[in-house]
């Protein structure tokens, strides 16, 4: 189908419908939910911040597959980041969402989270894409 | 098999669209884009404030788009008729105008569980407000309420019921005759939300017996921003305004108003007369093609689309069984497949449909899903239409098939 191997790619399928990061943290220092009312996506995210790095992160909830990707696959982008770089990474994913103009170096940072680099040609599922990574911002911040 | 009535729309000029969504806003016809831009060309100005000629020739034309909705719904007078912004508008008109004025503590307001929000919001407001009761019409197994339901619900302490015609989730068509006989007999007022019929089927208020009826123009070839509240004359001469302005006045004074007469006092402000006209031009738009030529030809497409989906074993649809107990809309999901998914890839495919919980959340909890896709049908649609739809459909799912798969 044209188009939908750009979105739906074999990485954003696979963490769509079977997550490892899908599940609850045994002891999380920080929790928070994401809603999307347009979609009815909606996430908890847990992540475990131990000495300024962000040791493991886990996520529940129910929604569309790019919501659902976009969260795990982040979550493995993010796994044992110093808090700081968590920042910046989360800060170039929302950049390239937002058809801003990313470097390649601040694109390899990004990991597989790249994968979601076409969405912004879907524009009504961009915030599909970005639910998991406002809520995740909100939970950096809030050390 | 070609469709003679999408010549009509200058949106299908060469454009291959399949817009399957016209339960949220139908395309408009040529016919009315014109007879609006004439309005603007030859007749704009401010309605009832001036005495200029064409101040006057703009009054005449929303007074004569009035009389042609009052004779399209059955109305005896068009007094009757109230023009608001969109079915929105006139459903939180009736709330507060007529729900704040009229209801006491222990009351009951009864609607169904299939509402639109617009038509669910604005009486838990008023019900917490007067400390009354909302109360339900839940829905059988075969997604329509029963006539139990409607014998137990429908009591001596409900003062208000307030439903759809037809639900705009399910395509449920929902037996109005049956509702309002009863609310009647315990002395109930009946408000009716015909924003999912009114393209689809004639209406005729009189008949029905229907004390209100609202309705937005825009799902009925129309423009958008222009809607109908429908009023019993000797209901709405006793109600009080909803909205306070210019135009609905008799006299004002710096401590005192009073009102004018029907049906300007529930119209504040400048009136959309430019709506008005576009929906008086699709009004004769639709009877010129007739409701039993639109009926006739939308229940074949229905049947057909049904029929089609219900022989997709990835397919799980949530309607009544029997086709004559449906309208126009149809919900469906692509088992294990997300509805805001199936409904990005179609929008590839070039088939337009709308995934969602169709601001109707409560439904969807008392259905225990979180979303639709819903398709609907408009005077323009084709078995083409269904049949593109249905081959994206098998599409999708052969694309995530294996996906879902791996997680049994
Ligand atoms: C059954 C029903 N009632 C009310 C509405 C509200 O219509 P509007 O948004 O035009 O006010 C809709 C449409 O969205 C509807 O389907
Ligand atoms: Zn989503």
């Amino acid at each position: 189908m044209n188009g939908f191997d750009d979105i739906y790619n074999e990485l954003i399928m696979e963490h769509s419908m079977n997550s490892f990061n899908k599940k609850s943290l045994q002891s999380p220092t920080g929790c928070q939910l994401g809603h999307n009312p347009n979609c009815g996506d909606e996430i908890e995210l847990q992540v475990k911040i131990r000495n300024g790095v962000v040791e493991d992160a886990a996520f529940t909830g129910h929604g569309c597959a790019i919501s659902q990707s976009s969260t795990s696959i982040m979550i493995d982008t993010l796994r044992g980041k110093k808090v700081e770089q968590a920042k910046k990474i989360v800060e170039i994913f929302i950049k390239m969402i937002k058809r801003e103009k990313i470097s390649s170096a601040e694109k390899k940072l990004l990991g597989d989270s790249v994968a979601f680099e076409n969405i912004k040609d879907m524009p009504a599922r961009v915030k599909c894409a970005l639910l998991s990574w406002h809520t995740m911002e909100e939970l950096l911040e809030r050390k | 098999m070609k469709n003679k009535y999408k010549e009509d729309f200058g949106i299908f000029d060469n454009n291959t669209i399949v817009y399957l969504d016209s339960g949220a806003t139908t395309q408009k016809p040529r016919c009315v884009l014109d007879a609006m831009k004439m309005f603007y060309e030859k007749e704009n100005a401010n309605p009832y404030r001036a005495a200029y000629g064409l101040s006057v020739r703009a009054t005449e034309c929303y007074n004569t788009a009035r009389e042609k909705v009052a004779k399209f719904i059955g109305a005896k007078n068009s007094c009757e008729i109230i023009f608001t912004k969109n079915a929105t508008e006139a459903l939180n008109l009736l709330a507060y105008s007529y729900g704040l004025d009229n209801l006491k503590k222990e009351d009951e307001v009864v609607i169904s569980i299939m509402e639109h929000h617009s038509n669910l919001v604005p009486w838990q407001k008023v019900t917490k407000e007067k400390k009354a009761k909302l109360s339900y019409l839940y829905i059988n197994d075969n997604y329509e309420i029963s006539e139990n339901e409607i014998e137990n619900k429908i009591t001596a302490k409900t003062k208000i019921v307030s439903i759809l015609s037809v639900s705009n989730v399910l395509g449920t068509a929902v037996n109005l005759e049956k509702i309002i006989k009863k609310a009647h007999s315990v002395g109930a007022v009946v408000i009716v939300d015909a924003s999912q019929s009114v393209a689809h089927q004639k209406l005729d208020v009189s008949r029905l017996d229907a004390d209100f009826l609202v309705f937005s123009g825009h799902k009925m070839y129309g423009p958008l921003g222009i809607g109908v509240l429908y009023g019993k004359q000797d209901l709405l001469e006793k109600m009080s305004p909803f909205i306070m302005g210019g135009d609905m006045i008799e006299f004002v004074h710096e401590q005192e108003t009073s009102f004018a007469t029907l049906p300007n006092k529930f119209e504040a402000g400048t009136q959309n007369v430019g709506g008005a006209v576009g929906l008086s031009s699709a009004i004769s738009y639709l009877e010129k093609i007739g409701f039993s030529k639109i009926e006739k030809v939308e229940k074949e497409l229905l049947s057909y689309a049904v029929k089609k989906l219900s022989a997709l074993s990835f397919i799980e649809l949530y309607c009544p069984k029997e086709i004559e107990k449906m309208a126009s809309v149809v919900s469906f999901n692509i088992k294990g497949v997300h509805p805001h998914d199936v409904a990005s890839l179609l929008d590839l495919k070039g088939v337009c449909l709308r995934a969602g919980n169709h601001c109707a959340q409560p439904l969807m909890r008392f259905l225990d899903i979180d979303s639709t896709c819903r398709i609907s049908f408009g005077i323009y649609n084709t078995k083409e239409d269904a049949d593109a739809l249905v081959d994206a459909l098998k599409e999708i799912y052969q694309k995530f098939e294996k996906y879902i798969k791996d997680e049994k």
